[in-house]
């Protein structure tokens, strides 16, 4: 699946897209993948500040929990909470319809620490080679 | 976020299979020590993996579990006298060609392991035990066989393990074998030729609550490969997919088995597990007897549970239970969506005034109180075969 070159990307497979202050947060593809079914999503509510690299919500497949991390401070505008009836959208559309909520960025210079599409393709295509040493 | 099922290096154990799943596109995990895989997303991930089993057949491989070969010496019943020593099951009222579950107990009265008893021979005898305890086990077998006259000998290499899993594994294991399938009943077995090995040991036993079988074939790569190739092959026509260890969890929680370092370990004794039918009592003695005789006679402090979510929320391993007041009563020792059932189901060991079905709790799920019940157990229990199926 492509990554879009017009999202931002972090070490944690969080991806966020920015549009004029708001951003949409979601997780990659290689997340979902690595995750497997996702089955349930927990996120917070409109009005929750979330903190840069720190957990904000969970992703769960039958597996495994997984918190997710800001990957920007801000202010929850608005969650996904489609997800909750329909989690498998996150393993079918990453980085479309799956967007896990809509967030007021505080700080739009926090992104540029995160990776654009190219350095993200190159992380994960490492950590693949790690993986089957 | 950060993946539980994060891929790992070397110096982990292999199968004779690890190659071949690699090439299959396994996503692979460290399972205690074993680098196996967890899920195919070419079978389609866990949750089509487990369905496939529960409807029509899988193939796992599970050759990272554990033999040990118990051998009688000079004079008769050696093997059977030591076996009865080690194990808690009787296994003098095993045939010839028939398995029992059963588990070896520490003086204390808790698992050293659980484990299937086969009875290959009047004095001879083949234990299964589990990966991840696989030295500690032979080792304990040893010591603990001393005094018997029999041979005890790791067999673990030896063999590749394959379990054919589902209602119509009978079916494609028919298509690969001269021996005649309908003979063997549930937890018996024979030996066969399979995919033209002369010799093969054949069960229908499995960790699923399904039908099925497993096969002990010789543990070089070629012969396990072709095996492998062969069965994915015949199962063909029954949608066969390979299956990984995420589904044989969910499998077996369904239907309320124990996992070694879950549900059973070295703290927690049989009668808490409610392995009660396993273990007789009036057999004589055996490692963990007396032990036992005293905690039955103390009472329950704890007993395992099956519980399913009300709220929302998965209960997972080591969440803690609580009552209605919040105050800890017990433990969570597996929790999952069940994809059977599509609840939450988990089992957990609470106070005996909490095992009653329908007894509401509570699991504290990343600070929230989430309400749960009690709910009879196994939690899935296979549909009887119909008149059709049995004449097949």
């Amino acid at each position: 699946m492509a990554y879009p070159k017009n999202y931002r990307y972090t070490k944690e497979h969080e991806w966020i897209s920015v549009e004029g202050g708001l951003a949409t947060i979601g997780i990659t593809d290689y997340a979902q993948h690595e995750l497997g079914d996702v089955v349930f999503v927990e996120l917070p509510k409109p009005g929750t500040k979330i903190e840069i690299g720190k957990s904000f919500g969970t992703v769960e497949s039958v597996k495994a929990v997984s918190e997710i991390y800001a990957p920007a401070a801000g202010e929850v505008i608005e969650a996904n909470n489609e997800l909750q009836n329909t989690p498998e959208k996150i393993n079918t559309d990453p980085h479309g319809a799956a967007g896990l909520n809509r967030v007021r960025v505080t700080n739009a210079a926090e992104l540029s620490g995160l990776m654009d599409a190219a350095a993200y393709e190159a992380y994960i295509a490492a950590k693949g080679k790690e993986a089957s040493a | 976020m950060e993946s539980a099922a994060t891929p790992h290096k070397s110096e982990l154990r292999k199968t004779p299979l690890n190659a071949l799943h690699r090439r299959l596109g396994a996503k692979m995990v460290n399972f205690g020590g074993w680098d196996m895989p967890v899920e195919y997303p070419s079978s389609g991930g866990l949750i089509a993996e487990h369905k496939a089993v529960r409807a029509g057949v899988g193939v796992f491989d599970v050759s990272h579990m554990g033999d040990i070969g118990i051998r009688g010496g000079g004079k008769p019943g050696g093997a059977l006298a030591a076996v009865e020593h080690i194990s808690m099951n009787d296994a003098s009222k095993l045939a010839i060609g028939q398995a029992h579950y059963s588990a070896m107990l520490y003086p204390e009265g808790t698992f050293v392991d659980d484990v299937i008893v086969h009875r290959l021979g009047e004095d001879d005898f083949l234990l299964v035990i589990n990966a991840g305890t696989r030295e500690k086990d032979i080792n304990w077998v040893r010591e603990n066989t001393k005094g018997f006259d029999c041979a005890v000998e790791d067999l673990s290499d030896a063999y590749t393990q394959l379990a054919i899993q589902g209602p119509r594994a009978v079916d494609l294991l028919r298509k690969l074998t001269d021996a005649e399938l309908n003979g063997i009943k549930n937890y018996r077995f024979t030996h066969g030729t399979v995919c033209g090995l002369k010799n093969t040991l054949i069960a229908r036993t499995g960790y699923t609550g399904e039908d099925g079988f497993e096969i002990y074939v010789p543990s070089s790569v070629a012969t396990s490969e072709k095996v492998w190739n062969q069965v994915m092959e015949a199962g063909r026509e029954f949608a066969i997919v390979p299956c990984g260890l995420g589904c044989r969890n969910t499998l077996r929680l369904e239907s309320k088995m124990a996992l070694y370092g879950h549900e059973i370990s070295d703290k927690i004794n049989v009668w808490e597990a409610g392995l009660d039918r396993y273990c007789k009592m009036e057999k004589g003695d055996f490692v963990g007897r007396a032990a036992l005789e005293q905690a039955k006679a103390a009472g329950l402090r704890r007993t395992l549970v099956g519980i399913e979510m009300l709220d929302r929320g998965i209960a997972r391993d080591e969440y803690c239970c609580s009552n209605e007041a919040g105050e800890a009563i017990g433990v969570v020792t597996s929790g999952s969506p069940s994809p059977t059932l599509g609840k939450n189901i988990a089992l957990a060991y609470v106070p005996p005034s909490f095992s009653a079905v329908g007894t509401i709790l509570y699991v504290e799920i990343r600070g929230q109180k989430c309400k749960a019940q009690v709910v009879p157990t196994p939690f899935y229990k296979r549909p009887k075969k119909t008149v059709t199926q049995q004449v097949s």
